[in-house]
This record gives structure tokens, C-alpha cells and sequence, in this order.
């Protein structure tokens, strides 16, 4: 290399012209060999038979579904009886005296008022649904299927019609179906059937402020137990939400949490002293002690998880392990690496005044890694809010088991979004909660 | 006298300080006493029964891969194009994730001049994006688009955007003005502000975080895979469910598993000691 007299970097034509076209040529071909590469990826997940085969009317099933419930009016034909009931549950069936005034029954013949227009009148076996801008459908139920009779023109989108089955669904919110052994109306409305209490509790559809005076009240509904007792039992015990099980479910997911996180850093830390240069002479020890981390950290919380739902069977405890072992690895590791950058000066400070070995650790070491310590912590604890919902779901219990057997069953989906959103809310306090107490204890605001 | 009183003051401090400590470890130890023994309670299978069982699933899948001898390591090249597919899943969603992340850090945070009214909006929808367990996202794309890779990809690559958005955020805060203040002065607009000034300043870092986060989301889709997204997770359950019998292929999965993460821990955490001088971690 040659230097010019003002001792300044000399730099030939050809070296510069050189980097610069370098540079310019990685700044195509980075993108370039991203773009590839996600092209590859696109075939290689095979996108193109996925979107043909995707379901999208499962994302409005659901959609609907979460934010609304359905009446059923059902006629069963073999027995010639009429029943009106909320999402066709036998035990949310109503009363014939307590109908709603949408539906008038008389007898076994129905009429059914859906709104707008529309509505619904059932004689006997037969069925017949008026329908604004498009007119009377008439079916009639047969030993055999059902008999049709359209109004002229075409036949709308909406309308399915074999001999087995009629159904129609001309909106989203109304639907009629007729087969050889019943007619069914189906009535959409918004919110969350029942979510309070069961529809056969006396509690079912009272306002507040009435549920706050039963409360405060001295007569008894139950005799064995006060008012305010029996309002949280029937809430709690509600078996179309289970509220109680819900709940059980995400104190265990956060017991899983917490517990795994504190033993982690309960057996991190003295652990991370003897993987730290300074701390730890012996270069056996530390070898060691680094790659039982490395070790723990890499059989992953999958694996260890798999390992302790065989030993430990299902529950909080299972969870709470698999997260200690693969955290002491993390946060061991993280500990150790503070441990190595702290200042000697303080330590040997303390020395100084003829501290002992365990008072030098105390008084030298702790404070140093005490900031780095603590929000360590707080960090894993919040990101392990969401890792135990996940080993949840691959058996451990707790909300993310939960989640995933609503979702099997698909039948309630309102339960599904009530859990997802519980879900989120619980993250989201963990989250708060952690950074705030990150925020106090370090910075001491 | 008031040298005294102002001892006293500090003394009675201290005191309370030590007190305060104290609690705390106590609250600490409380919680973790009581949380083992509620959650033993809780569990199907309590703990000491569980611990003499604990080295029996191991050695069973241990003594099954011995067996299998010199084909087990056969099984282990026969699960690499599983092990692939979940490294794509990763690689794809952070890649994704990373590039909203950009735009998202870009258009939240006051020192490059993000556009004022929008920066708390931003801000607050990458809290949420981050709250969103990738679970959940990918279960409901499972049940829309049946099972497949892309929905796990999806998942995290949208919890990935929130994550890095905020890391990338702050990373902007941290930034030297100087050159965005001298390109504001010939004029140039805040794209180009954003491509001279910014980028080559916070470029590093963003890798370094990027790698991070390609390292956790190699975990992530690993996991994802055992609720039906495909890769060497659906490979997993399904060798687990066939239960005895199958334990070589398990433990070839979880060497398989082992291996990889520890290299792409290894390689990342390398490469990050050299984009930013020393590894810096989490």
C-alpha cells in the first residue's frame, strides 16, 4: 500500500471502480436471489393447488358464526311436534307460552315472521316461504323427499333443490330447510347466545342492574347458599360456555408461564457463574456447563415437552418443565455472557475493604447483572405466555388445548372466538404487565 | 445534629430497602412453592411417579434407534426433505415478516420523520401483531385453507412483523440525524431519506435481529407443524402417534431436530458477532 505525504489513504482508479461495481452488482442480486427463492418457495409449498382448494365460505361460516346465533323452528314430521330453540339445543328449547313474537304457533301449523319481508308460514307437511322480488316457494315434504313448486324464472343462486332437500338461504341471515322428516327455519340474530347464564337458570336474560339488587338481597333463591354464591356458580358452571373450565384453563397456561420462567432463572443464574470466563478457572467446568446449555436449548421446548407429557401426563407441570429446561439454556447462557462483560473494578473495590469471597459476589458482582437479570426475565415471561398456549396445543393442557378441541369439533364458534379473544387479552396484560415492571425496576420510574 | 438525623434517615432507608428485598424473594419462593404443588395437583400424572417414568420414553426410542442400527442413519437422511420444508417455512416468514417490519418501523418512529398522526396508530398495531400467539393464526388458516405450509407461514410471519417492527423501531431511535438533516437541506424527499440516511446506518442491526428472529422461527415452525402445518413438526406427530415401533424414526427426527437448530444457532450467532462486533443477544 502506498501513502501520500498527508499520511492520507492512497486509493488507485481501478480499486475504487472495482468496490463500487461490486457493491452495485450484490445490491441487484440480493433482491434478485430473494425474489427466486420466494418463487421457489411458492411451488415448493405448492400455492397454486392450495388457493384452488382453499375453503373461503369456512372463513364466513366462522365469521358469522362467532359474532351471531341462530333460532331454530323445527317441525319434526314423524312425531307432529313444533319446537323453537336456540341453536336446536334441547335443553334451550322454549316454553310454548314464552315464544318469541317473531313466531306464532297454533296447534302444529307455524308462521314464521323473518323480518323484512320474509316470512315463513308451515300447514301440516307443507312449507311456504315468501320471498320479496322473487315470490312463493311451496314445498311439501313426501314419504319420499320433497315436492318443489318455483315461482317462474330463473332459479336463484341461493336456492338448493334436489328431491331429498330443499334448502334456501336468499341472506345471510335466514335460512329454511326441508327434508322428508322435518322443516327447519333457521333466524339469525347478533351477540353471544346464553353467555351469561344457561337458559334454563332463573338468572337467564336479567338485566344488570336486577342481577346486582338479587345480589344485595336477603331472600335466598338458593337456601344453601348466599345470592351472590349462586350468581357466580350459575355464571361459572354455564355448560354451553363453561366459564369455570375456561378460566381454569388460563391459570394454568399462565401457571405454566411463570413457574417455568422463575425456575429457569432459579437455576440459570448459579449456573451461569460457572460458565463465565471469570468466574470459573477450570476450562473443563466451563465446557461443560456451556454446552449443557446449548444442549438444553437445542432439543427445543417441542422435544422436551413430547419427553414430559410421556412422564408427567397432562397438566400445568408439564408445561411449566418444558419451559425451565430450555430456559435455564437461554437464559443461562444470556446470564453468563452479562457476567463476562462486567466491570472488575467494582469487585475489586470490595475486595479491597477485605470482603469475602461470597461478599465480593455480592456486592461486586449481583448489582452489575442485577438490570440485565431482571428484564431478562421479564422478557422470556412475556414471550413464554404465548410458547405455553402452543405447548398447550401439542398436549400439555391448559388454553391452547382447549382451543384446539374447539376448533375439532367445529360446531360452536362462538366459544372459539371467546377463547381466542381471552387468549389475546391475557398476552396483552402479560405483555403491560412485564414491560411495566421493567420500566420501574430498572429505570425506577 | 443534622448529619445525624440524615444518617438516622438513611439508616431507616436502608432498613426498608432490605425489607423490601426480602419480601420480594419470599413473594418469589411463595409462588413457586405453591405453583409446583397446585400444578402437581393439577397434572394427570403427579411428579414423583412421573420422575422414575422420565428416562423411560428416551431409552425406549434410544434402545429402538441402537436396534435400527446402521439404518437409522438412512431415517435421518429420509427426514431431511421434512426438515427443509420447515426451514423454508421459517426462512419464507422471515423474510416476509422482516420486510413489513421495515415499513412498519419506518412509518412509527418520530427521528426519521415518520408522518406524525400515524405513528401511535402503528405503533399500537404492532402490539397487536405481536400479541397474536402464532397458534391461533395458524389454526383458523388450517381450518380455511387445509393443511398446508402456508398457513403456519403466515402465522409467523405475521407475528415476526410485529416483533422485528418494534426492534427495528427502536433501533431507528438510536440513530445519528446528521445525514438526514444535510439530504433535507438539497432537497431530497423522505424515500430518499430513508434510502441514503437510514438505511445504511441501521442496516447491520437490522440483520443482526433479522438472524435472531430466523432462529426463533426455525423453532416456531417446528411447533407449528405438530397442529398440522406440515414439515418435520407433521412428520413428528405422526411417528409419535404410531407409538412403540416407531421410535427409531422418532429419535431420528429429534436428532435430525437437534442438529439443525444448534447449526443455525451457531451460524447466526456468528454471523451477528460480525455485523455488530460482539453478540448481542435477544
Amino acid at each position: 500500500m502506498a501513502y501520500d505525504t498527508f499520511n492520507e489513504p492512497f486509493f488507485d482508479r481501478n480499486t475504487v471502480f472495482q468496490n463500487v461495481r461490486r457493491r452495485a452488482w450484490i445490491t441487484v442480486a440480493a433482491p434478485v436471489v430473494v425474489c427466486l427463492y420466494l418463487v421457489y418457495t411458492w411451488f415448493a409449498f405448492g400455492v397454486p393447488q392450495l388457493l384452488s382448494k382453499a375453503q373461503p365460505e369456512r372463513a364466513a361460516i366462522l365469521a358469522t358464526d362467532s359474532v351471531a346465533y341462530k333460532v331454530h323452528v323445527t317441525k319434526l314430521l314423524r312425531r307432529d311436534i313444533m319446537e323453537v330453540s336456540i341453536e336446536g339445543e334441547r335443553r334451550a328449547t322454549y316454553e310454548i307460552n314464552q315464544l318469541p313474537d317473531w313466531v306464532e304457533v297454533e296447534g302444529t301449523n307455524a308462521f314464521v315472521d323473518l323480518g323484512e319481508g320474509y316470512s315463513v308460514a308451515i300447514t301440516g307437511k307443507v312449507m311456504e316461504f315468501d320471498v320479496p322480488d322473487y315470490g312463493v316457494i311451496k314445498v311439501t315434504a313426501t314419504n319420499s323427499g320433497v315436492n318443489t313448486e318455483l315461482p317462474s324464472g330463473p332459479v336463484p343462486e341461493w336456492l338448493r333443490d334436489n328431491p331429498k332437500k330443499f334448502d334456501a338461504r336468499p341472506t345471510l341471515d335466514r335460512r329454511v330447510q326441508v327434508t322428508r322428516t322435518k322443516i327447519e327455519v333457521h333466524n339469525y340474530f347478533g351477540g353471544w347466545e346464553n353467555f351469561w347464564f344457561p337458559f334454563t337458570s332463573e338468572l337467564h336474560g336479567m338485566p344488570f342492574s336486577q342481577l346486582w339488587a338479587i345480589a344485595l338481597s336477603n331472600e335466598r333463591l338458593d337456601p344453601s347458599q348466599s345470592n351472590m354464591s349462586y350468581i357466580m356458580h350459575e355464571f361459572l358452571d354455564n355448560p354451553d360456555w363453561q366459564h369455570g373450565e375456561v378460566f381454569i384453563a388460563l391459570f394454568e397456561t399462565i401457571m405454566m408461564a411463570v413457574l417455568g420462567t422463575l425456575t429457569a432463572a432459579f437455576f440459570g443464574l448459579p449456573l451461569a457463574f460457572l460458565a463465565a470466563r471469570n468466574f470459573t478457572p477450570s476450562k473443563i467446568l466451563r465446557f461443560g456447563t456451556r454446552r449443557l446449555f446449548d444442549f438444553l436449548r437445542g432439543i427445543d421446548m417441542l422435544i422436551w415437552s413430547l419427553i414430559f407429557i410421556r412422564a408427567f401426563g397432562l397438566g400445568p407441570l408439564t408445561g411449566a418443565l418444558a419451559i425451565a429446561f430450555t430456559d435455564t439454556g437461554s437464559l443461562g447462557k444470556l446470564f453468563s455472557e452479562a457476567l463476562e462483560n462486567i466491570d472488575n473494578k467494582q469487585v475489586e473495590g470490595v475486595r479491597a475493604t477485605g470482603a469475602s469471597q461470597l461478599q465480593r459476589y455480592r456486592f461486586g458482582v449481583i448489582p452489575q447483572i442485577l438490570p440485565v437479570f431482571v428484564s431478562q426475565v421479564l422478557y422470556y415471561l412475556e414471550s413464554n405466555t404465548r410458547s405455553a398456549t402452543v405447548i398447550g396445543a401439542l398436549g400439555a393442557g391448559g388454553i391452547g388445548l382447549m382451543l384446539v378441541e374447539t376448533m375439532k369439533t367445529s360446531r360452536d364458534w362462538e366459544n372459539t372466538s371467546y377463547i381466542i379473544i381471552l387468549t389475546i387479552v391475557v398476552v396483552i396484560i402479560m405483555d403491560q404487565t412485564s414491560s411495566w415492571l421493567r420500566r420501574k425496576l430498572i429505570e425506577g420510574k | 445534629m443534622a448529619v445525624a438525623a440524615l444518617e438516622q434517615e438513611i439508616l431507616t432507608l436502608r432498613k426498608r430497602r432490605q425489607l423490601y428485598s426480602l419480601i420480594g424473594l419470599l413473594l418469589v419462593v411463595a409462588v413457586l412453592m405453591s405453583g409446583y404443588s397446585k400444578s402437581n395437583e393439577m397434572n394427570s400424572g403427579g411428579f414423583l411417579q412421573g420422575l422414575t417414568k422420565f428416562f423411560d420414553y428416551p431409552g425406549e426410542i434410544v434402545l429402538e434407534a441402537w436396534e435400527a442400527g446402521p439404518a437409522f442413519f438412512g431415517l435421518i437422511v429420509h427426514f431431511v426433505p421434512a426438515m427443509l420444508e420447515t426451514l423454508n417455512i421459517a426462512a419464507v416468514a422471515t423474510l416476509i415478516g422482516g420486510a413489513m417490519a421495515v415499513v412498519l418501523a419506518m412509518t412509527s418512529t418520530r427521528n426519521v420523520d415518520s408522518w406524525g398522526p400515524l405513528i401511535p396508530v402503528v405503533r399500537r398495531m404492532m402490539d397487536i401483531m405481536r400479541a397474536f400467539p402464532e397458534l391461533i393464526i395458524a389454526l383458523f388458516l388450517i381450518f380455511v385453507l387445509g393443511s398446508s405450509p402456508v398457513p403456519a407461514m403466515i402465522a409467523v410471519a405475521f407475528h415476526t412483523a410485529g416483533a422485528l417492527g418494534k426492534l427495528f423501531s427502536e433501533v431507528n431511535d438510536n440513530i445519528d440525524r446528521k445525514p438526514i438533516e444535510g439530504l433535507s437541506a438539497c432537497g431530497a424527499s423522505w424515500l430518499q431519506r430513508i434510502r441514503f440516511a437510514v438505511l445504511p446506518q441501521v442496516a447491520p442491526n437490522y440483520l443482526s435481529y433479522f438472524l435472531l428472529r430466523l432462529e426463533i422461527n426455525v423453532r416456531a415452525s417446528a411447533i407449528l407443524g405438530f397442529v398440522g402445518a406440515g414439515g418435520i413438526g407433521q412428520e413428528l406427530r405422526r411417528t409419535i402417534g404410531w407409538g412403540k415401533g416407531a421410535g427409531d424414526e422418532t429419535a431420528a427426527i429429534f436428532v435430525l431436530l437437534f442438529f439443525t437448530i444448534m447449526m443455525i444457532d451457531q451460524l447466526s450467532s456468528y454471523l451477528r458477532g460480525k455485523l455488530v462486533g460482539a453478540g448481542r443477544a435477544h
